[in-house]
């Protein structure tokens, strides 16, 4: 207890004499968002600071082995480091697929020289990573990917498509399912790979969405060749990895629809949008009530990320139940952005200008639709969970 | 603090599954409800929890307690609601004994030791209407030299029927809604002026409803000062909350158990019904859902730790989020079951009824609704 109390005060400290002022500030916009990477374009000297100090703490990973340059804190520890950068509203110095996801699948599954040679460069936010799994042919069906990987001798081949891959235009390095087996059963054919994105053969193209925004490409590999050491683990036996690491994302994407409750009330929104009557109350009484079941389960379902977590820690394992902060977090924050969406009335249609920030909330809206799509659709979630964790039967295929 | 059980609530868990299991299980409840006893509880099986201390769970050690805390008191709750237990564990060791907390040392001295032995239980006389709404009380206290008298009446006393005391909350000041003015007195049911009489609801509990004809009290049968008896009863109603969300935690998971196994038993179409998605979408987010009760109710019993005055917004959470839950758990334990789902001899119906009490008592989903909202401005 002593140490965690030192621990919180050298925190504290640190973070006091380091953190930028300027990066004291809750993100305002999508564009706020540090990623890193070999082409990141900083928004400002002090966001580029923020980010080397604390990679340089390898406080950007925590919880990561320091031999891998990560903090190496115990999630008592990470916990503490959290709560003091909320509490002078310190932003995320860094995005990360590379640590929200391939990290803890390599530290997992990869070699010693993956670990000691991909790793750090993720903590310090020089690579940026993204992740080639949909196939135009396989979405809920993930299993079913045609991305052909050929083995020629010295190195590996491969040609096919991806979709869906965010960020891929902006991305460094690629994590990526590819086909290694044709003969075997679906799942006992693929592989795990890396590789630079500027290997020839490489190339993306944006899709635009409903939001007007473009965050995911499509990818296409025509003959690319990759190093047989980028292979991680077993070759035909990547699915294994793709699930653990798909677990980890389903984790982060519940995570960011919840976490949102946390900060500025829908009810505070609300209140500063409609106006209140004497006692305070949000004058729309029908509005109230369904922010305040929006809230209440908002909260529920934050204490229950912060127990799946704690309950990981003391050795059970968070496994299938990625799924269920998966599903709910991302109905949540749909549910989250529909009432955000009534509060602001019509001024929350304003699709451009300056007045709407151009728009940003109907297009951070529009964008939650796809929350409950990617990374496993809501419905693949609930099938897991109802074989997974709640054991139920098998349907009888007719 | 890290939102799982210690070793210790850990084995008042598993202590409390083994007794109730052998001596106050479902069956044991159904006997109960068939012989249609007004009391609607066993006092020898009270004794027996009172030997286990959980007469005394809340109760400082000093007066033979074991001052556990609420989290351990919501164990309890929890594998009562599996179980469907009837006892005055909730009126009594849980609220009663929260509010003497508050009491003077001649109170204190003359209920505690009785109370955790199982000799002696304390109900709360809160409500006046058909809606939780202590500020609503209009039961009068008025001043007569040193002391009060008693005048009104209460309706729907938790286990007020044959109690042994009754906390009663009065009016010594303002009118009905006023949060102020309002006072809480400890008195003996053998006082002159009390009758009470049974009310049957659909769980089949103890519950009454009792006039008040000119009772007089002793000043020093006030709990706390005159006037902020709101105040002197919050951690109770708290705990109550918690207590209430916990049983339902217990009484709907066993619930989501029946039903579960039904589904992996029940064969329809040439197949398990379990394998259709239809029910096993709803079953998947009938799990998530309990997950998130079980979140709210052990952040809830933690908050009341560490500050029972304080713990009101949690506990509300606990309270609206446990009560939709479980009637979501109830109804798709109903229609999973299909037709035997309908029928006395299946328990789903008896977990359905208490429920529905349950949710009720202490505030539903809109009364705790609207205080959370309030808490978070707006």
């Amino acid at each position: 207890m002593a140490d965690l109390e030192q621990f919180q005060q050298e925190t504290r400290d640190w973070l006091e004499e380091n953190c930028p002022k300027a990066m004291r500030k809750p993100m305002r916009a999508e564009s706020d968002a540090c990623w890193g990477g070999r082409n990141f374009e900083f928004q400002s000297e002090d966001q580029r600071n923020w980010l080397k100090l604390m990679g340089e703490k390898g406080w950007t990973a925590p919880e990561w082995p320091s031999e891998y340059g990560g903090g190496g804190l115990s999630r008592e520890q990470s916990k503490i480091l959290k709560k003091e950068m909320a509490r002078i509203s310190a932003r995320p110095p860094l995005q990360s697929f590379g640590i929200w996801m391939l990290g803890p699948a390599l530290l997992k599954f990869g070699s010693e020289e993956q670990k000691k040679e991909y790793l750090p460069p993720i903590v310090r936010g020089e690579i940026r990573w993204c992740q080639g799994y949909s196939e135009p042919g396989a979405g809920s069906d993930l299993a079913s990917l045609q991305t052909r990987c050929e083995d020629k001798g010295d190195h590996y081949l491969i040609n096919g498509q991806k979709v869906w891959t965010s960020y891929a235009d902006r991305a460094d390095w690629i994590f990526c399912l590819v086909r290694t087996n044709r003969e075997a059963r679906k799942h006992l054919g693929i592989s795990f790979v890396l590789f630079d994105m500027a290997s020839k053969g490489v190339s993306t193209k944006p899709i635009t969405l409903i939001s007007g925004k473009s965050p995911f490409c499509e990818t296409f590999f025509d003959d690319v060749k990759v190093p047989k050491e980028n292979l991680v683990g077993t070759l035909d036996r990547g699915w294994d990895i793709a699930k653990y690491l798909l677990t980890h994302e389903r984790e982060m994407i519940g995570g960011s629809g919840g976490s949102a409750f946390g900060a500025r009330g829908l009810g505070e929104v609300a209140v500063s949008a409609l106006g209140a009557d004497d006692d305070g109350q949000l004058s729309d009484t029908a509005l109230r009530a369904k922010i305040a079941t929006a809230e209440l389960d908002g909260w529920a379902f934050l204490l229950t990320m912060e127990r799946t977590k704690d309950e990981a820690k003391a050795g059970q394992g968070i496994g299938a139940r990625s799924s269920m902060l998966k599903y709910y977090g991302t109905e949540l924050n749909k549910r989250r952005f529909e009432l955000m969406m009534a509060s602001k009335g019509l001024s929350a249609l304003e699709w451009e200008g300056e007045a709407s920030n151009e728009g940003e909330l109907p297009r951070a809206w529009l964008r939650t639709k796809g929350n409950s799509i990617e990374g496993g659709t809501s419905e693949v979630q609930l099938n897991i969970i109802s074989k997974r964790i709640l054991g139920l039967p098998d349907p009888k295929v007719v | 603090m890290a939102l799982v059980y210690t070793e210790e609530q850990e084995m008042v868990r598993d202590s409390a599954k083994g007794f109730l299991a052998e001596k106050a299980s479902v069956s044991v409840f159904r006997k109960m409800r068939d012989a249609a006893d007004s009391l609607g509880w066993s006092r020898a099986l009270w004794v027996e929890m009172a030997e286990m201390g959980w007469a005394g769970i809340l109760v400082e050690e000093q007066y033979g307690g074991l001052d556990f805390g609420m989290t351990g008191a919501a164990l309890i709750l929890e594998e009562m609601g599996k179980n469907l237990t009837a006892s005055p564990f909730l009126s009594s060791a849980v609220m009663a004994s929260q509010v003497l907390r508050g009491a003077s040392e001649a109170q204190k001295q003359a209920w505690l030791p009785k109370m955790v032995s199982g000799e002696a239980i304390i109900a709360l006389a809160l409500d006046e209407g058909i809606k939780h709404d202590p500020a609503g009380s209009q039961l009068q206290a008025e001043k007569l030299g040193n002391g009060y008298r008693l005048k009104g009446s209460k309706t729907y006393i938790i286990d007020g029927f044959e109690a042994d005391g009754y906390l009663v909350l009065a009016r010594t000041d303002g009118e009905a809604g006023d949060k102020e003015g309002l006072s809480l007195f400890l008195v003996d049911a053998r006082a002159k002026g009390i009758s009470t009489s049974s009310t049957k609801l659909l769980d089949s509990r103890n519950y009454a409803g009792a006039k008040f004809d000119n009772v007089e009290v002793s000043g020093g049968d006030l709990i706390g000062e005159a006037g902020k008896g709101l105040d002197a009863l919050e951690p109770a109603l708290n705990a109550g909350r918690i207590g209430l969300a916990a049983e339902m935690l217990g009484a709907s998971a066993q619930c989501f158990e029946s039903s579960m196994e039904y589904l992996k038993d029940r064969s329809q179409f040439g197949q398990k019904i379990g394998s259709f998605q239809g029910l096993q979408h709803r079953s998947a987010h009938l799990y998530c859902e309990l997950e998130l009760v079980r979140s709210a109710v052990i952040k809830a019993g933690q908050d009341f730790e560490a500050s029972a005055e304080h713990s009101g917004m949690i506990a509300s959470l606990a309270k609206a989020k446990s009560g939709e839950v479980a009637i979501l758990a109830a109804n798709e334990g109903v229609q999973m079951l299909g037709g035997i789902g309908m029928t006395d001899e299946h328990d789903m119906g008896l977990y359905m009824k208490r429920i529905r009490a349950a949710q009720e008592l202490l505030g539903d989903y809109a009364f705790h609704a609207n205080r959370f909202a309030k808490w978070r401005g707006f």
